[in-house]
């Protein structure tokens, strides 16, 4: 039955997915306001994502999703055991996808600047909530026999799974850094570039204490797995492309590493998705916890057919997206033709957004018109 | 008290996601309905109004979006036993779901929003049909588990656990069939609903006659169909309803004795769960036979009998629902609908005469029309899952016994606090976001409208 392993291992896919895609717009959320320091400049910053995150938060309601299909006791045991944690995560996530649509509903600096800082906190809070549950899956919780979970908060926030909280938010914003510095112009993209310069020796000794660590706690033998080894070496040089003017490579560098710093997890993890404190027999595993055969195979199918289709288009909005984006576009016309001053004036900021250096007349119209 | 606390945070959130969700499926649909009138007919005004109800198509897909998120985690959060016993069955859909609608959804409406300028105008234009067929779709895949819980299909008991054995049987479902028909009805009356009411606002202040005039005629063109279809759904669905699920319809008509054939009380007063004996106004003779079962003659079973036949087969224990909650949601739900519809149909006849833009009583009435799609679908909801308690799975599992065993009364309490205030909160600023952005006024057309001239992308 090959059918739980190859599940196992699109779970990971998926988590990997979504931290790789969605692990840059929390950290352009949590840095928008930093290196924008002006309206027209944190829309500059946002509007690198603005067609993307919310393709990119799909990659975790999917792998939530599946594992309720594919292992229905690790989705039931891990949600009921993570409570408190999972309502955090979500408010914090509500938060995040509201703040996208409504910062720029109104004008008033005070407004934005709330949603501002509500979308920072919250894009700081999903990965260091989400890397605390991973973190939790692989060193243990209590967890009885019926694996049912017998611990309390206090035993959800255990050292290492705070790390990994920690690594993978600060890997989160090296990331963003790196991706904001790639797809802005001007002072955006030299802060970004700044900021990433700066964060980079951070989270690449994050990630190279959380690569020992996870070894530790996997307690997989001395020698590092080709996987950790491979986080390493990239790690390293992610800290040194950082340096580089070279931000397409800086950028391929975070990823590569976001990635497999993932995938590290789960294998280590694996055959156990749920590690239990208690009782290492009681830990939850894969095929403990798998759906029958026939369910796992029309999943299987669905996904098979699926996947290629989801990566597909998204790669495409990629491609469509994938200009520079500067704070020029967001500033007012700086001489406006007579004829369009009857439409109203623009207050600083203000024009209907996205990049548009060839709208000519037209654009500059909608921009003037639009109140 | 945990299993109550379980069950109104589950209520609270699953009815504050059906109050966008219904706009957002069908606004989407309208909105490319306009978009393509853009398309084919050309001219600023289809564009402006696309441009006009796709903000406010925006700010509803986002709270949309969140408020299901937190479904997709209160599975395994309040009720983890019921997740580990059917997880294998109603997991599939839910994954199936993400995989084929939620990427879809959520990759073309970035692409829609920020391609203005990007994309060729034929491509722009697919990709809000996509969006819309994301949306049409994700419901599609939710109801099927939703249906497999009022009548479960596809399954085999093994060492008592239900293990699925036909994806297919999910799909072909009647229950399925016809329930989801009547949300994707329900989500365009709603949507529709939305349109007209914000023209008919438009049209009372003095907005642009006659490009609202035009948005409130496709509100209405899409209305009057999509609710008498929804009536006639609802019909059918009760009859499906009837044979599967006989207490739930018993109990929409406070039915105690079984009657053959059976009136339909207008109103009635108690009749409650604690009083078998109500007094029936306005009886009309032979409506419930017809309602329940097609025919004229038809026998529906009461819930004294029922409730006997289901204690001998599932145990002793109380199988009633709440008759409250289904004799009013059940009148609700139709009585507002019959108003909706009348209404729809004055809008469509002063269309005909070319007063539609100009005629205030009816405006001001549209204006307001717009509460009762929210109120409907609602009392339809609560209807539906109210009406199979105490089930979780109906005949299969019961609601009791699906609750998490590990959490507390107090986790349950900060969920359903924290829930509630942010919903609240975020529920007003949407209510308030829509209601300026309806008020706004038309963007201006563009300078020329020359073909081929990128328009720009509308947000951030």
């Amino acid at each position: 039955m090959a059918f739980v392993p190859l599940w196992f291992i699109l779970i990971a896919v998926l988590w990997t997915g979504f931290f790789v895609l969605e692990g840059f717009d929390l950290g352009v959320g949590m840095l928008h306001g930093f290196v924008g320091k002006d309206e027209a400049e944190r829309r500059a910053a946002m509007s690198t994502i603005g067609p993307l995150w919310d393709g990119n938060e799909v990659w975790l309601i999917v792998a939530v999703g599946a594992t309720f299909a594919a292992f229905p006791d690790w989705y039931a045991t891990m949600f009921s055991s993570f409570y408190l944690l999972v309502v955090i995560a979500l408010v914090a996530l509500i938060l995040r996808g509201v703040s996208f649509e409504y910062r720029e509903k109104r004008q008033s600096p005070r407004w934005r600047r709330t949603w501002t800082w509500l979308l920072a906190i919250a894009s700081l809070l999903v990965p260091l909530v989400i890397g605390i549950w991973l973190g939790d899956l692989l060193a243990g919780v209590p967890i009885d026999a019926s694996h049912t979970f017998t611990g309390n908060f206090g035993d959800l926030l255990q050292p290492y799974a705070i790390f990994t909280g920690v690594a993978l938010a600060g890997l989160c914003l090296l990331h963003g850094g790196t991706f904001l510095a790639l797809k802005t112009e001007g002072m955006v993209r030299l802060r970004s570039a700044r900021l990433a310069r700066l964060a980079a020796p951070v989270s690449v000794l994050l990630v190279l204490a959380f690569i020992c660590w996870t070894h530790v706690i996997a307690d997989r033998g001395a020698l590092l797995n080709p996987v950790e080894f491979l986080v390493f070496i990239g790690a390293l040089a992610a800290g040194l492309l950082a340096f580089d003017r070279h931000e397409g490579w800086a950028f391929t560098a975070t990823t590569v590493v976001m990635g497999l710093a993932i995938v590290t997890i789960f294998v280590d993890l694996y055959p156990r998705v749920m590690v239990s404190s208690t009782n290492l027999a009681y830990s939850l595993t894969a095929r403990g916890a798998a759906a029958p055969p026939y369910s796992l195979k029309v999943t299987t199918v669905a996904a098979l057919v699926l996947l290629p289709f989801v990566l597909a288009y998204q790669a495409w909005t990629y491609y469509v997206f994938r200009r520079r984006i500067s704070d020029r576009d967001f500033r007012p016309p700086p001489a406006r033709p007579r004829s369009y001053t009857a439409v109203g004036a623009a207050a600083p900021g203000q024009g209907p957004a996205g990049s548009h250096r060839r709208g000519g007349r037209l654009a500059r119209a909608w921009r003037t018109g639009r109140s | 008290m945990r299993e109550d606390l379980a069950r109104w945070q589950f209520a609270f959130t699953s009815v504050n996601h059906f109050l966008f969700v219904p706009v957002t499926i069908g606004l989407a649909f309208l909105t490319a309905l306009l978009q393509t009138a853009w398309h084919r007919r050309g001219g600023s005004e289809y564009l402006r109004l696309t441009r006009f109800f796709g903000t406010l198509l925006v700010i509803n897909v986002a709270i949309g979006v969140v408020t299901g998120l937190v479904q997709e985690f209160e599975f395994g959060m309040n009720w983890s036993a019921y997740s580990k016993l059917v997880g294998n069955i109603f997991g599939a859909p839910l994954a199936m779901e993400g995989l084929a609608a939620f990427f879809l959804e959520s990759t073309f409406l970035g692409l829609w929003l920020f391609g203005w300028d990007k994309l060729s105008r034929r491509v722009h234009l697919a990709t809000i049909w996509l969006v819309a067929l994301g949306s049409v779709l994700s419901a599609a895949f939710i109801m099927a588990a939703n249906s497999w819980m009022q009548h479960p299909v596809g399954y085999l008991m093994v060492h008592g656990k239900p293990q699925l054995t036909d994806i297919w049987a999910l799909f072909t479902n009647p229950v399925f069939i016809w329930s989801y028909a009547k949300v994707v009805l329900a989500a365009l009356v709603t949507g529709a609903a939305v349109m007209l009411a914000v023209s008919a606002w438009q049209l009372r202040r003095g907005g642009d006659r006659a490009v609202f005039t035009r948005s409130a005629r496709l509100g209405l063109i899409v209305l009057v169909p999509a609710i008498l279809l929804a009536m006639l759904v609802g019909d059918e669905l009760g009859v499906i309803e009837a044979r599967y699920q006989p207490m739930k319809i018993a109990a929409a008509e406070a039915q105690w004795k079984t009657c053959q054939p059976c009136a339909f009380s207008l109103i009635q007063i108690g009749g409650g769960n604690n009083d078998h004996a109500p007094t029936q106004i306005l009886a009309i003779p032979h409506l419930l036979s017809l309602l329940a079962t097609n025919h004229w003659n038809g026998k529906v079973v009461g819930m004294t009998p029922l409730q006997a036949q289901y204690a001998a087969k599932y145990g002793p224990g109380n199988y009633v629902p709440n008759v409250f909650v289904q004799y009013w949601g059940m009148r609700a739900m139709a009585y507002l609908a019959v108003i909706v519809f009348l209404v729809g149909v004055w809008g469509l006849w002063l269309s005909r005469r070319k007063k539609l833009g100009t005629a205030r009583r009816f405006l001001w009435t549209a204006q307001w029309l717009v509460i009762l799609p929210f109120l409907i679908n609602t009392a339809g909801w609560l209807l539906t899952e109210s009406g199979r308690q105490p089930w979780i799975v109906q005949g299969i599992m019961l609601t009791k016994h699906g609750l998490s065993p590990t959490v507390s009364t107090p986790m349950l309490w900060t969920s359903v606090i924290a829930f509630v205030l942010l919903y609240g909160t975020l529920g007003t600023v949407d209510l308030l976001l829509m209601l300026r952005y309806s008020r706004k006024e038309l963007a201006p057309a563009p300078a020329q409208d020359a073909a081929g001239e990128p328009v720009p992308a509308m947000e951030y």
